[in-house]
């Protein structure tokens, strides 16, 4: 288990775990980023900056949000 | 018969082509009551029915998190609208789903637009239209809305359905369910004007806005059930969300049919996106908007400027009063203010149109996303580079283009600190000083000049978010669209009526502002005429706050023309001109015969800084509030009062005369 922040570009990742506000659970929520979502990241800057292939839509999130999101190697 | 439809999806789904198909030049756009987000009204008749319609604004969802999304269903509830419209993306079916899923917990009246019919089969994705219908029990309409097709369609849906509402609901899972029936027998019967369902849900989603509406007793009773529910699935606002993507994957079971291919949006991020390439690609997409908005605005601006100048001397002396002439005609009279006013107009259309084009093409985001984390450590958004740019040419448009920003800390941060960007107006004074006082040296003292501004810009940032708009930075959420080719019609309409706001709001407030400088300039203090510039009340005004820049070190007249260059920067040189009674050809020239090169170069650090022009006040006052655009005057005149005697103290400790 990482943080997304630190994963692989490439790879397809299950998401295992969110930590974070109400507000911000909430809207990854609503984007689909949900515990248990499958996602591919897409690129990673390096600094924490990712975008992501999520349910057929791409999603970029700031660094202070990808430390938050935990996945693993599916 | 009266019908009222709104337009409810999700951000990028072509929802503005939609509405500008539907009302054409029926529209008006404003702001949504208290908040800077366009708010799109028109109307359409059809077939003997008069429909409204109302774009809402685009959302992901309905929840009580976003200013977008409170509105939006705000609306639904409140104004009850016969029809919604919900514009679904085709080539993104599973996500924009989720809103449908909210709208019918609404209740509303539901019909789905499914747009971009030809993005999907592009992308080899296959839509069981009549089928999805028979699932979700929702009308669909599918569309091309940039080439029109299924329009007609969609009107003679929306007439049909809102003359026979169908409404159903749908359910989800049944650990789900049945807290849900759990809390809405609790409150059913017990609330006003909210669907029971859909109140239930929210409640269990521990919504603040709804919670408020509840008695204290019903609510311990819901939170009771809350907890039980959180005990069996975990979180319930996760759950439900779960809940409903679930659903849509069993629904996209059925219906959709997608064959994994790299797309052209794939191709084109790959390039765009690049570690090396990005950056400098946006710089350069950003200088070909700046280039293409001031190089084709300025015959129009200048036309438009000129003419009223002409106009306005051919008429001078007309009316025979000399004050009420000076007043009707003269450099700050009416005619004149107006055409300042009116000349502005083609640069904010054109610029608005550029960005617009670049915004739909899907190329903001992507933007964003590469600024982001340098901007961020210098206490602004991603997007706030844009209005940055744009400020080296005029405020006034960099101000609107704060609009991109979503959230409402990042965009007042960004709107008060644009006007320290050096813009083209102050460039017409530094320019014609610079060469006199430093001779060859004069484009390097230029070049500090903008830097200053751009480093002050950050500075400023930074002390805000650590002050002002305390609290955690937004979170940096946020969808990279498929890339699509813009509308031209869309984004020049919505160029235009950016342009029409400007004149008539931001006008309001900077014509009395043009006409209460050029009364102060042709009053002397015995309240008659004068055209004496030193017996003016501006003149009188100027000595009386003499004592205040007594450090820095300035006569009265260099005071006065600052006192000026508030109606628009590059009017400080015309008046420094007046003051010191020579050409503009030879103000360079007497100043540096009176001031050291340390002096003047701590003036012009002080224009730099000191106040937006007017026009630039009125476009803050417009976007972000009275309070803000007085506290940008505010802020700018003690900071460039600061600025200016550091330079000048700092100057003299390096022994620089």
């Amino acid at each position: 288990m990482i943080p997304l922040a630190f994963a692989p570009e490439g790879k397809i990742l299950r998401v295992v775990g969110i930590r974070g506000g109400r507000g911000v659970m909430q809207r990854l929520a609503d984007l689909g980023l949900l515990p248990g979502s499958i996602i591919r990241v897409v690129k990673s800057t390096g600094g924490g900056a990712i975008l992501l292939e999520l349910r057929g839509s791409k999603i970029a999130l700031g660094r202070g949000i990808s430390m938050k999101v935990f996945v693993e190697v599916k | 018969m009266k019908i009222r439809v709104a337009l409810a999806g999700n951000p990028n789904v072509g929802k503005s082509v939609v509405f500008n198909n539907l009302t054409g030049g029926h529209q008006h756009i404003g702001n949504w009551p208290g908040k800077t987000i366009d708010k799109a009204e028109g109307t359409l008749n059809y077939k003997g029915n008069e429909i409204y319609i109302i774009d809402l604004p685009g959302t992901y969802s309905l929840t009580a998190y976003s200013v977008e999304e409170l509105i939006a269903r705000d609306y639904i509830i409140q104004e009850k609208p016969d029809v919604v419209v919900n514009i679904v993306d085709a080539s993104n079916l599973e996500r924009n789903l989720y809103l449908t899923l909210q709208l019918s917990e609404l209740g509303a009246n539901i019909i789905i637009a499914l747009n971009k019919m030809d993005l999907a089969k592009k992308e080899n994705a296959k839509i069981e239209v009549k089928k999805l219908e028979k699932i979700l029990g929702i009308p669909i309409i599918p569309m091309v809305a940039p080439r029109k097709e299924g329009m007609k369609e969609l009107t003679d849906a929306i007439i049909k359905y809102a003359e026979n509402p169908v409404k159903r609901e749908i359910r989800y899972d049944e650990k789900i369910e049945k807290y849900i029936d759990e809390v809405r027998r609790i409150i059913e019967g017990k609330i006003e004007g909210l669907n029971p369902r859909w109140a239930a849900i929210k409640i269990l989603e521990n919504d603040e806005e709804i919670k408020k509406k509840i008695g204290k007793d019903l609510l311990s009773r819901c939170e009771e059930v809350r907890e039980n529910m959180k005990n069996e699935v975990g979180d319930p606002e996760v759950a439900l969300a779960d809940a409903r993507y679930e659903l849509i994957k069993e629904i996209c079971k059925d219906v959709l049919i997608k064959e994994k291919k790299v797309t052209a949006s794939d191709i084109i991020d790959s390039v765009l996106l690049d570690k090396y390439l990005g950056i400098p690609i946006f710089i350069s997409i950003l200088w070909m908007i700046f280039q293409f908005g001031f190089m084709i605005s300025a015959p129009f601006c200048d036309f438009l400027g000129d003419g009223f100048a002409q106009v306005s001397s051919a008429l001078s002396g007309i009316t025979g009063i000399r004050w009420l002439d000076y007043l009707l005609f003269g450099d700050y009279g009416v005619l004149n203010g107006l055409g300042m006013v009116l000349s502005f107009v083609p640069l904010i259309i054109l610029l608005y149109f550029a960005l617009s084009l670049v915004e739909d093409f899907g190329y903001m985001a992507r933007a964003a996303f590469l600024m982001d984390r340098i901007m961020r450590k210098l206490g602004l958004s991603g997007r706030a580079i844009i209005p940055m740019i744009l400020g080296l040419g005029c405020n006034v448009p960099a101000i609107y283009a704060t609009r991109t920003i979503p959230d409402e800390k990042d965009r007042l941060v960004a709107i008060v600190t644009n006007p320290l960007m050096l813009c083209g107006a102050r460039l017409v004074f530094f320019s014609a000083i610079v060469g006199a006082f430093w001779g060859e040296m004069g484009g390097d003292v230029l070049l500090s000049l903008y830097l200053l501004g751009v480093v002050l810009t950050f500075i400023v940032a930074i002390i805000l978010r650590k002050t002002v708009f305390k609290g955690k930075a937004s979170p940096f959420i946020l969808e990279l669209p498929p890339y699509q080719m813009p509308v031209p019609r869309v984004c020049l309409r919505k160029a235009w009526e950016r342009g029409k706001l400007f004149f008539t709001k931001a006008g309001k407030v900077i014509l009395p502002g043009i006409l209460i400088l050029g009364i102060l300039l042709i009053t002397s203090t015995s309240f008659a005429y004068t055209e004496n510039a030193e017996e003016s009340i501006a003149a009188v005004i100027g000595k009386a706050l003499l004592p205040l820049v007594k450090p820095l070190g300035w006569d009265w007249r260099l005071l006065v023309a600052a006192l000026f260059g508030i109606v628009a920067k590059e009017i400080v040189l015309g008046a420094s001109a007046l003051l010191y009674g020579v050409s503009e050809e030879n103000i360079a020239a007497t100043m540096a015969s009176m001031y050291t090169p340390l002096q003047m170069y701590s003036y012009l650090v002080f224009i730099l800084i000191y106040v937006p022009c007017i026009v630039t006040i009125g476009a803050i006052k417009q976007e972000a509030g009275t309070k803000w655009a007085v506290f940008t005057v505010i802020y700018e005149i003690l900071l460039a009062y600061l600025v200016a005697w550091l330079v000048l103290g700092i100057g003299h400790l390096m022994g620089v005369a």
